[in-house]
């Protein structure tokens, strides 16, 4: 039995829109995305899931046109409300890119960059070893932190790109397509992490890869276009991972999963 | 025969068709490599002329014969023996004026040379040939110098000399250098890119980072885009009107001070040249930013930084090599530019080296052209060697350019 009584959610949405100018790119979502879970966000390419992940931390303010009504609940508050700084959101809200993004600096500064702006006051060479140690990175690392990141390869650039984010000790991490971009066994390696730090944060992912998310997700959000043709993406089905791959509701969500979509 | 090409010419067809493309294709490859040809052709042709002039025989009479002040050669006297004819026969006070600009006994041989040439001997050019003159009808010149100047000594000459950067202006060309205009060149882009850089960097970093895109800075946009197109004549008429003129307290220098000068200084045709850089150095950098990644900008977001700290830390540092390649070959602009300078007032004879952004000025381009309007043919001698110091001093700076380019390779 699931216990639905959990008083507080890492991420609650009510009636979220996300628009591009006058065009909703994502419409009416409604989630409570459990604490210290991975929750997964499946869909098919254009239908928003991009777009409602970068809404979680207020990425899309980069976008001039873009633009949110509703509301995102974080510890009881809206991120979106006047008298949050969105600098404070992202700084508890850890973010994970699709293609690897190290900054052009050395492994070291690459963690420690991002601890120094946000005034860290502890050890720094213990913070870059925990951080890299969290994300798997570190037995193959320790020697040359003092190389360039863009001489790593892509899978640890990425994991170099999680520990930076870990290091910063986000309440939640999001990621979208971190392992599309990488061979097979980065993505294992990826994936494993995850299931590691969900013991701390709570991690939403964006995949295309079923297998993915029925692996290493407790939850999934199936997201699909509006059938009236408005081209604008919702969430048509939220549950338990398990439910979503073995009994889904929606024939629309079963269609997909089983890859009879499209 | 393919089943399957069915509305594709075949066999014979096919080749004869395939000869059509390729004929047209040789012949575009024909047209472009005649231009190729064509603009090499220039080039060659510019050097060509600006080498003729610089390099030839001379015909020269001494004035007063060497003989009067050394019983030897002039070529085989020491700087002591320089030294002591310019002492016995320099009037006192003319030889005090010359110690006290710069010491007598600090100076080389070779100036002291000059000098006793100079001042002393004194030299009456005759008649100057180009190189190519020089070379093919060598035998010729000297009979002819032998007939016209009998006393004349001929020489094979290289108007670019040592001597010829380090020695200030004078009214004769064998004496004259480029020293006062290499220097005043110097400054006037210090002061340009000290003006132009910090301003031009700024606003290509609020327009590409800050500015909101919509009408207006699509205005501000277009005339930085046509600024940079405007004949620099019209920045010279800017310059003219608020330096020289509007901000002459300051630009004088009387603010601070100084009383002696009007507003046509170095500080009038720095500011004038940076203004005229400007839009070259905004659009450069604004292209150096543009370069760096929008990943880059979302990893520091990313992690919680302010758009300022993402600017200082990730995006300036990475643009930096572009915004100096673009700044570098702006000045590379500016350091050739005559118009503006004629209008905002260079002086065409100063002999003394600029002291500060308030003393008069001239530069190697006035200089050029002030010796190329000369009758006299040394005069467009030693305009052809300024071009040359003008033109290896534009190179420097385009290869420095291009070096810190391929220095910074690109990683993302
Ligand atoms: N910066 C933007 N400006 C305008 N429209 C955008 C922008 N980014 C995305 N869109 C539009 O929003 C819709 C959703 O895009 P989004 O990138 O969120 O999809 P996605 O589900 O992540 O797709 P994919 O699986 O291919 O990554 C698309 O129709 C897209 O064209
Ligand atoms: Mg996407």
């Amino acid at each position: 039995m699931q216990n639905t009584q959990i008083p507080e959610y890492a991420i609650e949405t009510k009636n979220l829109f996300v628009f591009y100018g006058s065009f909703a790119a994502v419409s009416e979502v409604n989630l409570k995305i459990e604490k210290q879970k991975v929750t997964a966000i499946i869909g098919p390419s254009g239908c928003g899931k991009s777009t409602l992940l970068r809404a979680f931390n207020r990425m899309n303010d980069f976008v001039p046109s873009s633009y949110v009504t509703g509301e995102v609940l974080m510890r009881g508050q809206n991120i979106y409300g006047s008298n949050i700084d969105p600098v404070e959101v992202r700084r508890n809200i850890g973010m994970v890119f699709q293609k690897p993004n190290p900054f052009p600096k050395s492994i070291y500064e690459n963690i420690a960059w991002g601890a120094r702006i946000n005034g860290f006051k502890g050890n720094m060479d213990e913070l870059v070893e925990q951080s890299l140690r969290g994300a798997a990175l570190w037995e193959e690392v320790k020697d040359l932190l003092k190389k360039n990141a863009y001489e790593l390869s892509g899978g640890q650039q990425q994991r170099l790109c999680i520990a930076r984010t870990i290091a910063i000790q986000p309440d939640i991490i999001l990621m979208d397509e971190p392992a599309s971009a990488l061979d097979p066994i980065s993505t294992l390696r990826i994936e494993e992490l995850m299931q590691e730090l969900k013991k701390n944060y709570t991690i939403i992912i964006v995949t295309h890869n079923m297998q993915q998310a029925a692996r290493v997700s407790d939850y999934t959000a199936m997201m699909m276009l509006e059938k009236d043709g408005s081209r604008s993406g919702t969430v048509i089905e939220f549950s338990e991972t398990k439910k979503i791959f073995t009994n889904p509701k929606d024939k629309r969500t079963e269609d997909y999963v089983t890859g009879r979509f499209g | 025969m393919n089943p399957n090409h069915d509305h594709y010419p075949e066999g014979e067809t096919l080749r004869q068709s395939l000869k059509k493309r390729y004929r047209s294709a040789s012949l575009w490859q024909a047209i472009f490599f005649s231009a190729l040809v064509i603009a090499m052709i220039s080039l060659a042709a510019l050097l060509y002329n600006v080498i003729d002039g610089a390099f030839g025989y001379v015909a020269f009479e001494y004035k007063n014969d060497p003989a009067e002040f050394t019983a030897k050669p002039l070529d085989d006297l020491n700087k002591q023996e320089l030294l002591d004819i310019l002492k016995a026969n320099l009037s006192s006070g003319a030889y005090t004026k010359l110690d006290n600009e710069k010491l007598m006994k600090k100076r080389s041989k070779s100036v002291l040379y000059t000098l006793v040439l100079e001042r002393l001997i004194q030299i009456d050019t005759k008649q100057n040939w180009s190189m190519t003159d020089s070379i093919l009808h060598s035998s010729g010149i000297k009979t002819e110098v032998s007939e016209k100047y009998p006393k004349a000594k001929l020489e094979f000459r290289s108007w670019l000399t040592p001597v010829f950067l380090t020695t200030p202006m004078s009214s004769k060309a064998e004496f004259a250098g480029v020293r006062t205009a290499i220097l005043g060149s110097l400054w006037m882009v210090g002061i340009a890119i000290l003006f132009a850089l910090p301003i031009g960097t700024g606003a290509a970093i609020y327009l590409q980072e800050y500015a909101i895109k919509n009408f207006l800075s699509r205005v501000i946009q277009t005339n930085i885009n046509n600024l940079a197109g405007v004949p620099s004549i019209v920045y010279g008429m800017l310059g003219l009107a608020i330096f020289v003129r509007a901000f002459e307290p300051f630009t004088s220098g009387s603010m601070f001070g100084i009383t002696d000068s009007n507003g046509r200084t170095i500080l009038s045709a720095g500011l004038t040249m940076g203004v005229l850089v400007l839009p070259l150095i905004i659009i450069n950098a604004q292209e150096a930013i543009k370069a760096v990644p929008d990943s880059l900008r979302q990893a520091a977001y990313g992690v919680g930084a302010t758009r300022w700290q993402t600017i200082w830390h990730h995006v300036l540092p990475n643009a930096l090599p572009g915004i100096l390649t673009g700044s570098i070959l702006a000045v590379s602009r500016a350091i050739g530019e005559t118009a503006p300078l004629i209008v905002v007032g260079a002086s065409t004879f100063i002999s003394l080296d600029p002291d500060g952004p308030f003393s008069k000025f001239t530069a190697l381009p006035i200089q050029i052209y002030q010796w190329t309007t000369r009758a006299q043919s040394e005069f467009h001698s030693i305009a052809a060697s300024a071009i040359i110091v003008l033109l290896v001093l534009l190179l420097t700076l385009n290869a420095t350019a291009v070096l810190i380019r391929n220095r910074v390779q690109r990683k993302y």
